[in-house]
């Protein structure tokens, strides 16, 4: 599914990644913990392609294909999927429009017939009734005016409609309380399946109690310093990094 | 008679000299009294430098050294144009065409300037300033012809159309069509305007706009300029506001390789107000300008503009604001913003706004940006399935959205979408959002 091979990548001529190996079977669920500032955010944005990262050697494939050979909007139809750390407001573009539009992007690369509106509507309501997201969601600007735990929800109803078949979530569980915590979790559980993999890249082992991963990995200076099962991201919780970084 | 083969201010003093005798309403001493002061006015002129102030960042090179012939009449009879239901008045080269235009049933006059010129004394030429602006003076000296909308006081005149259309020719034509808009106390008029030609011809359409909105009156005057990417599009508006009135101006700026957007308005009379929103889309080769001149000459009023840019290729896009808010002009609410998109490295902008206030109890405001399309929501657009192509449109009509729903009046705002996906279209663009 996903086959990440000594991955080094620098961002303004830094070197972040130094090295990352990390394998994914289809229907896995890895977790990815570390302290801030060892490079996660940065993996998650060079496998979802942003501009800016440099990968100076080691390989991404994704599904056999060479993912960083891929546009960003190339790896997206593709099924990969980046719930963002800090997701961007778009003032002018409705969140509706915003999602339809994305939504058709991505069947059509799939070979899907296109919602029209009606359906697209009814398609979302029933989303969002699950995330337990008021309708006016979908009238506003992408993100614009929404709470940090609003614009969590909203990349989640991204998630959902466009249903991936690797997700990446950036700390999306940072800033959230114990009821949409949950509801990240319900997300990712309810899409959990065969061809679901997920890279949930998180500080804290309480998102793990919902979302029980079936590996855990420590993420230090660009590397991976130890890999477990959940129970790992339950030693950390109790220890730190410190000692996993220190034995490293 | 005349020298046709000359080029610049001096050809167009020729044509007037040939014409002298033959132009609409050489039988009246004052019609004829109103051209010779315009000659004199544009002889003095000429056509503007970049020296004169108000032309620094235009250059009227390329018109002055065209040799522009003049237009033929009556030459297309095969111009199909779509029903749209609204009434309409046609114009083909500058002239009114009676033929292809629909205007019956109206509660309101209108005519075409060169039928109804022995009727206008007094109201032809009582707010445009040729002294000042050498195309209104251009324009003065060689009108034939325009649209004269006279709508009752009390009367709602609904949806007009005027739609000006340029034929191919190879004489280059020049055009200075006149257009009187008059709204009596409490009438009301939506006015949408079309200027477009093809696009492989070269002609000069040189409109200038007299506009009197009354007391209480209310005129929305919507302009989409599409002229052919060949074209010069010179444009002149003058409007004048009366007590509790209000002007309501939406330009799209969006054809012809030169273009300029001059409107100047006077808030006359106590609690008048002024919108003047606009946007401008400037392709490859192509450049656009607009220029206000907004004068608050009572108290009480209120102006509000907002204008966007966006420049693509090797393209240039001028904004120059003035806002004079006089003495008497007390309790004043000015604001005026314009941003510009840059899509393109070779793209540049030049704007120049400009506050002049003699009054010390007003609120007046004014802001400006330059800008590029901001990468992160590029990049999150596209994480989202959306094609690199796409992603742009949608984040520029983001950019537009705010010029575009400042627009008070349905009918304008639909017809300024059609022709904002359109010029996508002509951009190679595949489109922007899907609308859910
Ligand atoms: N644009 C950038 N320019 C320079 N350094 C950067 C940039 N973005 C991130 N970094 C650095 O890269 C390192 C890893 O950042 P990041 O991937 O965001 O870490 P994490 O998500 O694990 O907290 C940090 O030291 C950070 O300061
Ligand atoms: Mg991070």
């Amino acid at each position: 599914m996903l086959k990440i091979e000594n991955l080094h990548a620098t961002v303004d001529g830094k070197q972040i990644l130094k090295g990352l190996t990390l394998e994914i079977a289809p229907g896995e669920i890895h977790a990815i913990m570390g302290p801030n500032g060892s490079g996660k955010s940065t993996l998650s944005y060079v496998l979802a392609g942003r501009e800016g990262y440099e990968v100076t050697e080691g390989s991404v494939t994704y599904k056999g294909q060479d993912l960083l050979a891929m546009e960003p909007e190339e790896r997206a139809v593709a099924g990969v999927f980046l719930a963002f750390q800090a997701p961007v407001e778009l003032p002018g573009v409705g969140n509706a429009n915003f999602l339809r539009t994305a939504l058709n992007a991505v069947r059509r690369a799939k070979g899907e017939s296109e919602v029209d509106a009606i359906q697209f509507l009814k398609l979302a309501r029933a989303r969002m009734k699950v995330l337990n997201m008021p309708d006016d969601m979908l009238k506003r600007p992408v993100n614009v005016g929404f709470s940090g735990g609003e614009k969590k929800r909203n990349e989640m109803l991204q998630m959902a409609m466009l249903s991936p078949t690797l997700a990446l979530l950036d700390e999306t569980d940072s800033g959230l309380d114990i009821d949409a915590l949950k509801m990240v979790a319900d997300t990712v559980n309810s899409l959990r399946g065969p061809t679901f993999s997920a890279l949930v890249i998180t500080h804290y082992q309480r998102l793990l109690n919902h979302i029980v991963p079936d590996h855990v990995h420590v993420l230090s200076a660009g590397r991976i310093i130890r890999s477990g099962g959940p129970e790992l991201a339950q030693e950390l919780e109790a220890t730190g990094y410190a000692a996993s970084v220190a034995a490293a | 008679m005349t020298a046709v083969n000359t080029t610049g201010a001096g050809a167009f003093l020729a044509r007037h000299e040939g014409l002298r005798a033959r132009l609409p309403g050489a039988g009246l001493p004052w019609v004829v009294a109103m051209r010779e002061a315009a000659a004199a006015a544009f002889r003095a002129q000429g056509f503007p430098t970049r020296r004169v102030e108000a032309w620094r960042y235009t250059d009227l090179a390329a018109v002055n050294g065209t040799v522009f012939g003049e237009a033929l009449t009556g030459v297309d009879d095969a111009l199909a144009l779509p029903a749209t239901g609204n009434s309409r008045a046609v114009f083909v080269d500058g002239r009114f065409r009676a033929d292809l235009s629909t205007l019956d049933g109206l509660g309101y006059t209108v005519e075409s300037l060169a039928v109804a010129l022995p009727s206008l004394e007094g109201r032809l030429g009582a707010v445009a300033r040729p002294a000042e602006q050498a195309l209104a003076a251009l324009n003065g000296m060689l009108f034939e012809d325009g649209l004269v909308v006279t709508v009752p006081a009390g009367v709602a005149g609904g949806v007009l159309e005027l739609l000006s259309f340029a034929t191919l020719s190879d004489r280059a034509p020049a055009y200075h069509p006149r257009h009187l808009v008059r709204l009596a106390e409490g009438a009301s008029l939506t006015l949408i305007e079309t200027a477009a030609g093809p696009a492989a011809a070269r002609y000069l359409h040189n409109p200038v706009f007299e506009i009197e909105v009354a007391a209480r009156a209310r005129f929305n005057h919507g302009r989409l300029q599409q002229e052919g990417l060949d074209a010069f599009f010179l444009s002149t508006v003058y409007a004048a506001v009366a007590e509790g009135g209000t002007y309501d101006n939406f330009t799209l700026n969006a054809g012809a390789r030169l273009a300029r957007n001059e409107i100047h308005v006077a808030l006359a009379g106590p609690k008048a107000e002024c919108h003047m929103n606009g946007v401008q889309l400037v392709a490859d080769g192509q450049h656009a300008d607009t220029t206000t001149a907004l004068d608050h000459a009572a108290p009480d009023c209120a102006s509000r503009q907002t204008y966007k840019t966006v420049l693509a290729g090797r393209s240039r896009g001028v904004f120059q604001g003035k806002i004079l808010v006089r003495k008497v002009a007390q309790k004043t609410d000015g604001y005026q913003m314009n941003q510009a998109l840059l899509l393109s490295p070779d793209a540049e902008i030049d704007s120049k706004p400009q506050l002049e206030i003699y009054a010390d109890d007003v609120k007046c405001s004014h802001g400006a940006t330059v800008g590029e399309l901001d990468a992160d929501n590029l990049f999150f657009l596209r994480s989202r399935g959306i094609p690199l192509e796409q992603a742009k449109a949608i984040l520029v009509e983001a950019f537009l959205t705010e010029a575009v729903e400042a627009v008070a009046d349905e009918a304008i705002r639909a017809a300024l979408s059609g022709a904002v996906s359109g010029w996508w279209q002509r951009q190679g663009v595949a489109g922007g959002i899907e609308v859910a």
